[in-house]
């Protein structure tokens, strides 16, 4: 029998959760391996989903608009006649017992989830690639439970299948109806990216007191998330508390003094009006927990520099009259930072818990501002590329980047990364490194102010630039110099064009 | 209670069996006539004679072949090794005979036998005398394994370990018999495979046995001084092993420290961590980390020797990685 389970793939990096965007095929259509099954939002872009194996569509278990963790069910391909019932009633079996209330979810309880799993593993012939440990992205304390529980990789498929269930109710009557395989093709490897990482205590506790793990900052080694995380956790508990106040009794009565207890609890709910809540994006959730993340462990201090920017300002305008092309002081400033960053290896470099690992790459990300968040595009082996390329290639990317059609290969692998708000005139600012590097800089507007010229005050271009580094790579004599290179490569940037 | 030295302690172990038990004897290198190498025999000729304390020729295959042959005739030998670095001389017989025949006869024939005397690094006594061996015998079944760290421990052990119907592997310390400690007056015995709370604590838990044991209470003084209350747990037999109670202080203190004299390499501290990854797993707010000696010979020069050995400040730095302190 050959049935294909369709799985919500790993379409990014730092996927943890998809939207289903739209499906492009439909229930009872013919599906090739490798035809386009449906679009889906990742937290960078929208990507297309193939299928991984032929037949029908039998079932669309999550319809557009719906949500669900990586590695979740989210269809069935199957041949005609192949009957598939029991698979989807053993899917959402699993899922209503994963969902059932946290007693029941106790960490303790481990295999049947993981065996159970083996056997419809067995049965769906082509389920995706052999997919190492999925993401665990806690999607669900009991999720996170179970798969803490249970040594076997397919236990935790179960309780991502799980928990998607929960997000998105599966229909109950499932038509018998052949199908075969689609899914998804996780390159190797990736998961890895994506997972939660937290001790099994970390986890258990967060089982125990109904924490999502995704939500929590982790400040173990490689920002694993342990006890004292968990312990410290106020997030959404302290938010939803305040919220949950003014309901009783109706806002406006909430806020007297007459129906509040006389212990008189937090005097700072009742002052703040609730405006609206917003759902978090997908993107809103990775740039809280990436940003987090990387500024919670990595200690960040923060070096300015200015540059006397008159001779980058003649040759921008040289270079744009006889090339006719658009060439800004940000692609000036990426080129100055790729050919420091060839001086300077130790600026391109990771920290890795237990060792500095330096790039033979060098590759810059350059932060794009879009109307739900921002995203970093990576221009590659920058130091190798001349000026109207980077200029050319950085325009291409931040386009593709604002209408969401960017490829994961091009906004990861960065090794350094530029933020620029100089067009908004910001004289200078500091940035949150942008894991897993360990310096960003930030860059200011080029701005004309007096300049001290011998004994004479005249008009001159000035740009303020400040680097953000992690202490446990980069030490400050070593940001001090590598900011010296980059001014001095700015101050004469003829050299830049060789 | 009497403050006694375990050298003095384990003396009075042997005193008392033998006293209440005819069949109980000693051979051994030097026991008799010299008093014993280490002098845990001491006035023990004078009180039993030379039938019941036998001196022996340097053959450590024969102490311990006539030790098994004895042993399985009904008397209750205890065979004194010097050392335990000249027991792996006697290994066939204690690993082949000694630990097989009870199993091999269908329970027919017993060995009720001790092999005892010091193990482990005493002070500069380099590669060839500073070996910790617990891990090898641990490693067989059928064997019992005793690693006492307190004067109280050693006899209690020791008189338990006399009267079991099985060869037990009985391992002091050369530095250990100098420490003094309480010891009940009265008869007692403290059961073989029970360990026991050295020093109780909320934030992280030691295994430790031997003497590793009092290393790691120095280490937990200076820990306390940090604010970090460790507990040390030794279970004072390694074979059968105490699990439950290195069990009950993880799912505690959520943190582990193993530490051995022995080597790092196939020791017998992976043995505990194994067991507490799999029965623990969800209270484990860090990996294991396990403090042992080097993973080379024992070097002579006492720097070195410092260096090769567990102390109490690669405990303490165990300790604060557990702790992400």
């Amino acid at each position: 029998m050959t049935v294909t389970k369709v799985v919500l793939a790993k379409l990014s990096p730092t996927m943890e959760e998809g939207t289903i965007v739209k499906w492009t095929k439909n229930e009872g259509d013919q599906i090739k391996q490798g035809d386009v099954l449906a679009e889906i939002e990742t937290d960078k872009a929208n990507m297309e989903m193939e299928a991984l194996g032929s037949g029908v569509l039998r079932k669309i278990l999550i319809p557009a608009g719906g949500k669900a963790p990586i590695g979740a069910l989210i269809g069935v391909i199957a041949e005609p006649g192949e009957d598939i019932e029991p698979m989807i009633a053993k899917e959402a079996g699993k899922a209503a017992a994963a969902s059932a209330p946290p007693p029941a979810a106790s960490p303790a309880a481990p295999p049947p989830a993981g065996g159970a799993t083996g056997e419809s593993d067995a049965a769906a012939t082509q389920t995706a690639t052999p997919r190492p440990a999925p993401p665990a992205p806690a999607p669900s304390p009991v999720a996170a439970g179970a798969q803490a529980a249970d040594n076997a990789a397919p236990g935790d498929q179960a309780a991502s299948v799980a928990s998607a269930a929960r997000t998105a109710p599966v229909p109950s009557a499932p038509a018998p109806a052949p199908a075969e395989g689609a899914s998804s093709h996780p390159t190797a490897g990736s998961y890895e990216v994506g997972r939660v990482k937290a001790s099994p205590l970390a986890r258990s506790m967060a089982a125990d007191r109904n924490i999502d793990l995704a939500a929590v900052a982790g400040t173990g080694p490689g920002g694993r998330i342990i006890k004292r995380d968990i312990e410290s956790w106020s997030g959404p508990r302290a938010a939803s508390a305040a919220a949950a106040a003014p309901q009783q009794g109706g806002a406006a009565s909430a806020l007297r003094p007459a129906s509040v207890p006389a212990s008189r609890p937090a005097p700072v709910a009742p002052s703040i009006k609730p405006g609206t809540e917003l759902p978090l994006s997908n993107m809103r959730k990775t740039i809280a927990k990436r940003l987090a993340e990387s500024k919670f462990t990595a200690p960040h201090y923060y070096v300015t520099v200015e540059i006397d920017m008159d001779a980058a300002v003649a040759l921008r305008e040289q270079i744009q009259r006889l090339e006719e092309a658009k060439v800004s002081y940000n692609d000036l400033v990426v080129k100055a930072c790729a050919r420091a960053l060839t001086r300077f290896p130790m600026v391109n470099a990771s920290w890795g818990g237990d060792k500095i690992v330096t790039h033979a790459e060098v590759n810059i990300g350059i932060a794009v501002a879009l109307p739900e968040g921002l995203i970093t595009p990576v221009v590659r082996d920058a130091d190798g590329k001349g000026i109207l390329h980077i200029a050319a290639e950085v325009r291409d990317l931040a386009g593709r980047a604002r209408d969401k059609k960017l490829k994961p290969e091009e906004f990861s692998g960065s090794t350094f990364t530029i933020s620029n708000l100089g067009m908004y005139d910001v004289t200078e600012f500091t940035a949150i490194i942008n894991p897993p590097d360990s310096a960003i800089l930030a860059v200011g507007a080029v701005r004309r102010v007096p300049v001290v010229d011998g004994d004479a005050i005249r008009p001159g271009h000035r740009m303020k630039v400040t680097m953000s580094s992690d202490h446990r790579v980069i030490d400050g004599a070593l940001a001090a110099q590598f900011l010296a290179e980059v001014r001095r490569l700015l101050e004469n940037p003829l050299g830049l064009l060789l | 209670m009497a403050l006694l030295t375990m050298r003095e302690a384990l003396n009075q172990a042997l005193k008392e069996e033998m006293s209440r038990d005819p069949t109980v004897f000693i051979l051994g290198e030097e026991v008799g006539a010299y008093q014993g190498a280490y002098k845990v025999t001491q006035g023990l000729v004078a009180q039993f004679g030379e039938w019941r304390v036998r001196d022996t020729p340097i053959a450590e295959e024969a102490i311990a072949g006539i030790a098994v042959g004895a042993a399985f005739t009904g008397l209750r030998p205890i065979a004194e090794m010097m050392t335990f670095n000249f027991s792996l001389l006697a290994l066939d017989i204690i690993v082949n005979h000694a630990a097989k025949y009870r199993y091999m006869s269908g329970g027919q024939i017993r060995c009720p036998m001790v092999m005892r005397g010091p193990s482990g690094a005493a002070t500069q006594v380099a590669a060839q005398h500073s070996q910790a061996f617990e891990s090898w015998y641990a490693y067989v079944p059928g064997l019992v394994v005793v690693m006492p760290s307190t004067p109280r421990d050693a006899k209690g052990l020791l008189k338990s370990a006399i009267r079991d119907d099985n060869p037990v592997i009985f391992m002091e310390n050369e530095i250990l018999y100098n420490l003094k400690g309480e010891v009940p007056e009265e008869e007692f015995h403290i059961p073989l495979g029970l360990g026991d709370i050295k020093r109780e604590g909320k934030d992280v838990t030691i295994v430790a046995w031997s003497r590793s044991v009092i290393t790691s209470l120095a280490a937990a003084k200076t820990l306390a001084e940090q604010g970090i209350e460790a507990e040390v747990v030794d279970p004072r037999t390694l074979r059968p092993l105490d699990e439950d109670i290195i069990f009950e202080s993880v799912r505690k203190t959520g943190r582990c420290v193993v530490v051995e004299e022995g080597w790092r390499y196939a020791g017998f501290g992976g043995e505990i961590a194994d067991r507490v990854q799999r029965e623990c797993f969800d209270s484990l707010d860090a990996p294991i980390v396990r403090v042992t000696s080097a993973d080379v010979p024992m070097p002579y020069a006492k720097t070195l020797e410092k260096a090769y050995l567990p102390q109490p400040e690669k405990i303490v730095e165990a300790a604060h990685q557990v702790l992400y302190r």
